[in-house]
């Protein structure tokens, strides 16, 4: 049953549009001619329009991909208590996913990875939010919503001031904590081990347990 | 809930063959108590309950040669025998919705190196999209020549390729670092193996023009979660793959029926599913998913960033935790290897806790960024002992001890987990995780 309405809600978004973008690009492939399609001569070449409709990514650090549009903390705090809330928790700590707190956690035993404590860029809070939040019904917010909600959940964890105003221009400039501390590029192999055949040392495991007997040894 | 992926054809097959003219099906009428053919329920508590009967051994004639079977089409679409419905994937129990979840393939109970496209793995990010391929677009934009956006007929129309890679979930044996489980279907079952068909990245990349500005790809999917993650070009470049089927048929929604990309070795959330769009660009986007989730936090609180391949790994599957008890006598160690650095060289394979260690052997054919079946005769003596396989690649990487590991990235990595599982076999002949 959860397909269903998973079904529902998925076509609902990206994929009743299709045919919309069809309408408004009569003739599709045949409307290009082969040369414009490259080598191979396949597809179509899309619209402006239908580009931007779809590439909604605005994660990049430099902010490169944000619409215009703002929001405020205040204005934030609105969005979330209506749509956020119930499963972030009124200070942002859960049940579900945890956004705030957790600062100084990250070297413990038990590290909590928040937006405050473990994401590094801000413009990633409002790329995620904007194409997957709220969970049940993703992409229904709008840019001033993302925008103003974003600037909540930095405020929650003292990132940004209560008068802040989130867009374009101000959140790319937003200093994340821990940005300086992912470690890039990758540097494995960095566990090794050799191939010993005989005499090797035990793996450390714990010992075996001989409670029970087995019938076919006993008889 | 999952259980009806073979509940619901079987209940079909029953009830087709109980109303089929002269097909009488006297175990199930009498189990069924007459027309209650089309409980499902009912149906598989009666096959629970079936044990051999004396009567269809030797010297006596099976039940089964003394009747019709059933008839074609039972169902249009083949379903496992009723007598394998305990081999279906099952879910974890860590998290709280089972739309942002996974499920694990049953390793202790397949052979060879393909899994069957039913036990696939599971991993979504928000529930599978039931997606029209009629109406689904892949998107090719950004540094590019020429933007292009293509149906799934014209996708196939491009010279395809047909490649057999395993996917695990970077997630995969994520339990090994803190609280070891105890089988083999939830300490390894991110992993699954299949040949996927489809049109290589570049093709489509040439096809498009990308510039050589662009050092990465974006790939989004068309899910709830609209997951996305920024791909090296040199990998889409390489062998990167969109493909529309696996193991010979459409891809099955869960694995993003109608196009998903295929990256072979890299972790499986980068295999975007549900493909809808590729971005050509000069930096990584820094998506959610590549800075926030599937990033690996090491002691002293610096996490590692785009840790792509998965490393070799390797784990006996027969006997193993959760797996059928072994009796003593002849039994043969079985079990699966693999590396996203290329193909596995050998296998070593340990009976008593890895103070010695024998070279197994590896079923043909041994393929890069490919499950390989290992295996090794054996007898067990009846006594408990301590197996364990260790994994050796192209690259000459040796797959590591546990403790190994820990040592290097502590306890708070959560992904990519790649040591020596070891298993305890019981006087009992039941097998358990030696580390939980």
């Amino acid at each position: 049953m959860h397909m269903r309405n998973i079904a529902a809600a998925a076509c609902g978004l990206a994929l009743c549009a299709a045919p919309v973008l069809a309408q408004k690009t009569p003739g599709t492939a045949s409307a290009n001619k082969s040369s414009e399609l490259g080598p191979y001569g396949l597809g179509m070449v899309p619209t402006q329009q239908q580009i931007a409709g779809w590439n909604i990514d605005a994660s990049r650090p430099d902010g490169s991909g944000l619409p215009p549009g703002s929001g405020s903390v205040s204005q934030g705090k609105q969005v979330y208590d209506q749509t956020c809330v119930a499963c972030h928790g009124a200070d942002g700590t859960g049940p579900m996913d945890r956004l705030v707190g957790g600062k100084g956690t990250l070297d413990s035993n038990k590290p909590v990875r928040t937006v405050g404590s473990y994401w590094p860029y801000a413009t990633t809070l409002w790329d995620y939010i904007h194409r997957a939040m709220p969970f049940n019904s993703p992409q229904s917010l709008s840019p001033d919503q993302v925008y103003a909600v974003t600037a909540y959940v930095l405020y929650l964890n003292h990132i940004v001031p209560q008068d802040a105003t989130m867009s374009r221009d101000t959140l790319p400039k937003v200093k994340m904590p821990n940005q300086g501390d992912f470690i890039r590029p990758d540097p494995r192999p960095d566990v090794h081990n050799i191939a010993c055949m005989s005499n090797c040392p035990p793996l450390a495991a714990k010992p075996v347990k001989t409670e029970k007997p087995n019938p076919s040894q006993v008889q | 809930m999952r259980d009806n992926v073979v509940r619901t054809p079987e209940s079909g097959r029953a009830a087709t063959d109980g109303g089929g003219p002269g097909l009488p099906r006297r175990r199930f009428m009498t189990a069924l108590g007459g027309g209650m053919l089309a409980a499902s329920a009912a149906a598989t508590a009666a096959n629970a309950q079936t044990k051999p009967a004396a009567s269809n051994l030797p010297p006596n004639t099976p039940q089964w040669m003394k009747e019709s079977g059933a008839p074609i089409l039972s169902p249009p679409y083949g379903v496992p025998s009723k007598f394998e419905k305990s081999v279906v994937r099952r879910p974890t129990d860590l998290t709280p919705t089972a739309l942002s979840s996974w499920s694990f393939t049953p390793l202790q109970d397949l052979h060879g190196m393909m899994t069957p496209n039913g036990l696939f793995f599971e991993r979504h990010h928000n529930g599978v999209p039931a997606i029209d391929p009629d109406q689904h677009r892949l998107m090719i934009h950004g540094m590019v020549e020429r933007p292009l956006l293509f149906t799934m007929d014209e996708l196939m129309r491009f010279p395809s390729v047909s490649r057999i890679h395993f996917i695990e979930c970077s997630g995969n044996s994520l339990t090994e670092y803190t609280k070891p489980a105890n089988s083999v279907q939830t300490s390894h079952g991110l992993l699954s193996c299949a040949e996927w068909t489809g049109v290589p990245l570049a093709t489509l990349l040439d096809a498009a023009g990308v510039k050589p500005e662009a050092r990465w790809i974006l790939a989004e999917g068309a899910d709830a979660a609209a997951m996305d993650r920024s791909i090296p070009i040199q990998k889409a470049m390489d062998d990167a793959l969109v493909a529309y089927a696996q193991n010979g048929e459409a891809l099955r929604p869960e694995q993003g029926y109608p196009l998903r990309l295929v990256l072979p070795g890299y972790e499986g959330n980068m295999n975007i599913k549900w493909l809808r769009r590729l971005e050509a660009g000069p930096k990584p986007w820094m998506t959610r998913e590549e800075t926030s989730k599937y990033t690996d936090l090491m002691p002293g609180g610096q996490a590692r960033q785009f840790t792509f391949v998965m490393e070799a790994k390797s784990v006996i599957t027969h006997p193993a935790a959760g797996g059928k008890a072994i009796k003593p006598g002849t039994q043969e160690i079985s079990g699966v290897a693999w590396s996203g650095r290329g193909r596995i060289t050998r296998v070593d394979v340990s009976t008593d806790g890895g103070r010695s260690w024998t070279p197994a052997k590896l079923d043909e054919p041994v393929l890069s960024r490919c499950l390989t079946r290992f295996s090794l005769p054996w007898k067990w003596e009846g006594r408990p002992v301590a197996l364990a396989s260790r994994a050796i690649d192209e690259s000459g990487y040796v797959q590591p001890t546990r403790e190994q590991l820990i040592a290097v990235r502590g306890k708070n990595y959560v992904y990519h987990y790649n040591a020596i599982a070891v298993w305890n076999i019981g006087a009992n002949g039941e097998a358990s995780n030696a580390y939980a």
